[in-house]
């Protein structure tokens, strides 16, 4: 009997073999993958096993660390006026993921960022407990108050920007979230997440950076650059070429203007009343190619805006007909454009031509405050001349002054700036978009704020709906917020 | 020339008894779970675990008894397995104290049962009347071949223990395999004893009948085919492990008793065509039940793709999540009290007691665990070599194949290799009924060994000694 017996000893030793082989199959070759699966909670575990480090807008943390008991994680975040920050900061929520900053910078957050290997390791000598490292944002409180208490109730975004650097100093999106509602992974937290997922007025979304809008008449600002740049108008007090009606290229459609007076309107008159005619006409004359390199110069069709939460590409399309680039230059047809890319478009102008890359991000730090990274403001790229800013600019400042942006004036200040009244909707039938587009002057000449707002909609009657009488009032709460700071 | 030497003026040599090497080994296989012990303290509170010295005397206590019991009633005995008994068994307490102290486990259960009670005292407990029945074990049993004489009570008794879980009032189904009986507040898994009841039973019959089996046949394709008549045996056998695993919904033992069935078969008849015959056998079985019976249908489904159904069935849910803590612990392991195992919810400490080693112990760990069931696997195959009687060598095959079996079923089953079935890893998982019998198992083992291993009695003197010469060619 004993060879059999060797046999079954052989098999015997052949099934420890086949389970030795398996566990080296799972635990070597597929660690990695198995450890990080998406249904693998420990990932999530680890995230909130310490306390995560702070997002801090100007010295002060808008973010926090609760123990929570009797769950499987340890920490849970808090957010102080989450509602206000939220489009800044995103969420981080033990059962729901994370979004925008708390998920970008997650790695310094937790403290598991290569870059933080030195602190954990000394850490792990001292026995001090792993910590996270903090995100110093560029944001302005003031700012950003003040654009969130303007738009109170209204479906909307601000996006405020530090034309001379990019530094982002507003993003304001409303309707908004408290991350702290369901930061945890409670019933509550599932019952408040299930509301706000499924709200129609979409709290979740960042409208600031993730919405498109048509930009209507602020995109006129874009088609000025343009004819500026390629030439086809030079002095902008000099009488275009429009005719009254103005019949779109290629059809027998005549642009509708509201503004009384538009014929042979010179571009500096047509932007203080808002011609539509003129600025299909200039954007015609443009050429659809031109107007396309101008319009992405400013960062349309860019879908790696990186601030460094990713904004959707804004849109200016690259195959439209002639006629659809003449509605598009008055920021109709299938233009669009995100707040963001609105505010860098007015902080371009308003930096004399040069538009530096958006940044939300200042530094970021190890727990004990040592510096990881700093960001370094950069040049992204040159949409105007100086010279062909400056026209811009005066032509903006005249709308404020005695154009359809009156309601932006600050005492003392220039100011320029642009309305909007985008319609949407089949056959215009939705309310129209409100926009106001506008930067400040300081004495040096120097601007130190570039503001974009949009009010999705509102209760006042359609009518009433314009970028002059909706929006302005906010971007001009926004300017005079940072304005004050500078005395 | 004759080779024929007469053997009979030579004394019997002793075999070196080994008692001293396992005194030695035992001391390691307490002081490693003493340490553990210690390292999961250290790893949870930040201090050592309470009661820590009183547990570690307590166990080498246990563990000299048996050393003493083995050193006086089975002084040949090999001296690897009731260390490396010792060893898993001092490990499992260890682990399963350690998945006492996750707050989940002990949240789960206040919600399933309102309230939570640890495992790992229970465990102790029986880990030392296991002990006592291993002892039991080797003063009673003087010499394993008085079993035969119980090979049709056995098979009797096999057959009651069984049964008994599909009694109703008697039988507990808990969680879908019905395995269990409670008698007076005690669950017991009659299963784990039928094991070893079993074992006698085949090894009786067999080697009475293994020459019929292995002799009447015909030849067919390279193959010896066996009589029609001579089937009976490996047909029962085989229905009633289809029974078992239709009506108690248990894959695990049912494939043990199978697979034990046909080890032995293989072994008393030395025919290769038992293997071909018994493995086409539960192919068979294994596809109907398959297609047929849904709790088993499920848990193949979760071996083939456990993330496919991951959030829709709760058995792929137990195999991703078990899969997830192997592939977590990586190949050092997030160290003794440091994983999430306790992930896979209810059956972590028993059924899926091996995917914590995975976790907290890594590659490294769970390699060193398998090497160690190896080892006593390689024991218990090498003491069937050694038995010099047939009754010995296939109960020491059968007994040892079961356990290799067990352990590649249900170390299998947790790591995804196998679908999973659901039995407990000897000496790791918790449970009175596992740690019991497979103490019983390896007192068995022991006891085979002895005999195998102790010396002939010194023959009795010769009268012809005198007389007779050995003539050597110069």
């Amino acid at each position: 009997m004993n060879k059999p017996l060797r046999r079954i000893s052989l098999f015997c030793g052949l099934l420890v073999l086949a389970l030795l082989i398996r566990t080296n199959w799972l635990q070597y070759v597929q660690a990695e993958e198995l450890s990080t699966r998406k249904e693998n909670r420990r990932v999530q575990i680890a995230q909130y096993a310490t306390e995560r480090g702070n997002i801090i807008v100007k010295g002060n943390p808008i973010t926090g660390s609760a123990v929570t008991n009797g769950s499987d994680y340890k920490f849970k975040r808090t957010y102080t006026e989450g509602q206000l920050w939220a489009p800044v900061t995103g969420y981080a929520s033990q059962a729901f993921g994370s979004t925008q900053l708390e998920s970008l910078e997650d790695g310094i957050l937790t403290g598991n960022d290569d870059r933080l290997f030195f602190d954990r390791t000394i850490g792990m000598f001292t026995g001090e407990k792993k910590q996270g490292g903090n995100v110093i944002t560029t944001l302005n409180p003031d700012a950003q108050r003040a654009a969130f208490e303007k738009l109170g109730n209204r479906k909307g975004a601000v996006a405020a920007i530090d034309p001379r650097t990019g530094a982002i100093l507003a993003l304001v999106s409303t309707p908004s979230y408290d991350p702290s509602r369901f930061a945890g992974n409670s019933k509550d937290d599932e019952k408040a997440w299930v509301e706000l997922k499924d709200s129609e007025d979409k709290n979740l979304v960042n409208r600031a950076l993730r919405e498109t809008y048509p930009p209507g008449s602020t995109f006129k600002v874009v088609t000025a650059a343009a004819a500026l740049e390629h030439k086809v108008v030079d002095d902008i007090n000099a009488p275009t070429d429009t005719p009254e009606p103005y019949i779109l290229p290629g059809t027998k459609t005549p642009m509708v203007n509201h503004a009384t007076g538009c014929e042979k309107a010179s571009l500096n008159k047509a932007l203080e009343v808002s011609c539509n005619s003129v600025f299909a006409n200039m954007g015609d004359k443009v050429t659809r190619d031109k107007m396309v390199e101008t319009a992405e110069k400013f960062g349309f069709n860019n879908d790696k805006i990186d601030v460094p939460v990713r904004a959707f590409a804004s849109v200016y399309d690259k195959k439209m007909s002639r006629d659809g680039n003449a509605q598009s230059s008055i920021g109709q047809f299938n233009t669009a454009a995100t707040p963001l890319q609105m505010a860098m478009v007015t902080a371009a102008i308003a930096n004399d031509g040069k538009l530096m890359k958006p940044y939300m991000v200042d530094q970021l730090t190890a727990p004990n405050l040592d510096l990881v990274e700093k960001h370094e403001p950069q040049e992204m790229s040159r949409p105007l001349s100086a010279a062909n800013a400056q026209k811009v600019q005066q032509m903006m400042v005249n709308v404020v002054e005695t154009g359809t942006g009156g309601n932006a004036k600050i005492k003392n200040t220039v100011v320029g700036g642009k309305t909007g009244t985008a319609q949407h909707g089949e056959g215009n039938k939705k309310r129209p978009y409100a926009w106001f587009i506008s930067y400040a002057e300081l004495p040096d000449g120097s601007s130190p704020v570039a503001v974009a707002v949009v009010i999705e909609d509102s209760e006042a009657s359609r009518e009433d709906i314009s970028g002059g009488g909706l929006a302005a009032p906010v971007a001009k709460a926004v300017m005079q917020a940072v304005l004050g700071g500078k005395g | 020339m004759s080779v024929v030497t007469n053997t009979t003026t030579i004394g019997a040599i002793e075999l070196p008894s080994r008692r001293n090497t396992e005194l030695l080994l035992l001391a390691f296989a307490v002081v490693i779970p003493i340490f553990a012990y210690a390292n999961v303290g250290l790893a949870i509170d930040g201090k050592l675990p309470p009661g820590m010295f009183v547990y570690g005397l307590g166990y080498a206590a246990l563990a000299g008894v048996a050393h003493l019991v083995v050193r006086r009633y089975a002084k040949y005995a090999d001296p690897l397995l009731l260390p490396l008994a010792t060893l898993l068994n001092g490990l499992g307490v260890v682990l399963i104290w350690r998945l006492d102290q996750s707050e989940r486990l002990q949240n789960l259960a206040k919600r399933s049962y309102g309230s939570f009670s640890p495992s790992a005292p229970n465990q102790m407990i029986y880990t030392a009347l296991a002990i006592a029945l291993f002892a039991g074990v080797l003063l009673l049993l003087k010499d394993h071949r008085v079993l035969q004489r119980f090979t049709y009570i056995s098979m009797a008794g096999s057959l009651v223990l069984l049964i008994l879980p599909v009694i109703p009032g008697l039988g507990a189904d808990v969680f879908g395999a019905k395995i269990w009986i409670s008698v007076g507040g005690f669950s017991i898994q009659p299963g784990e004893f039928a094991k070893i009841v079993i074992a006698v039973f085949f090894a009786g019959y067999l080697m009475v009948k293994r020459d019929a089996l292995a002799l009447a046949s015909r030849r067919f394709m390279g193959l010896y085919l066996p009589r029609g008549r001579d089937l009976g045996p490996i047909l029962m056998i085989w229905a009633m492990s289809l029974l078992v695993l239709i009506f108690e919904n248990d894959l695990g033992t049912s494939l043990l008793f199978f697979g034990m069935f046909v080890i032995m078969l293989y072994v008393a008849t030395e025919r290769t065509s038992w293997i071909v015959i018994g493995l086409l056998m539960s192919i068979g079985g294994a596809v109907v039940v398959g297609a047929t019976a849904s709790h088993v249908k499920a848990r193949v489904n979760a071996w083939l793709d456990p993330f496919g159904c991951y959030s829709t069935s709760g058995a792929c849910e137990q195999v991703g999540q078990s899969i997830m803590s192997f592939g977590s612990g990586g190949v050092l392991g997030a160290g003794w009290g440091q994983g999430n195992s306790d992930l896979i919810g209810f059956a972590a400490n028993s059924d899926f007691i091996f995917s914590t080693v995975g976790e907290e112990l890594g590659l490294t760990g769970v390699m060193a665990f398998l090497l160690l069931y190896g080892l006593i696997i390689e024991r218990g195959v090498r003491t069937a070599l050694a038995a010099r009687d047939p009754f010995g060598k296939l109960f020491a095959v059968g007994l040892s194949g079961a356990f290799a079996i067990q352990i590649f079923v249900v170390a299998g089953g947790v790591m995804g290799l196998i679908p999973l079935t659901g039995m407990t890893m000897p000496f790791l998982a918790s449970g009175g009924s596992s740690v019991l019998a497979n103490w019983a198992l390896i007192g068995i083992l022991i006891r085979i060994s002895d005999t195998a291993r102790r010396p002939a009695p010194a023959p009795a003197p010769s009268p012809d000694s005198e007389m007779t010469q050995v003539v050597r060619p110069s």
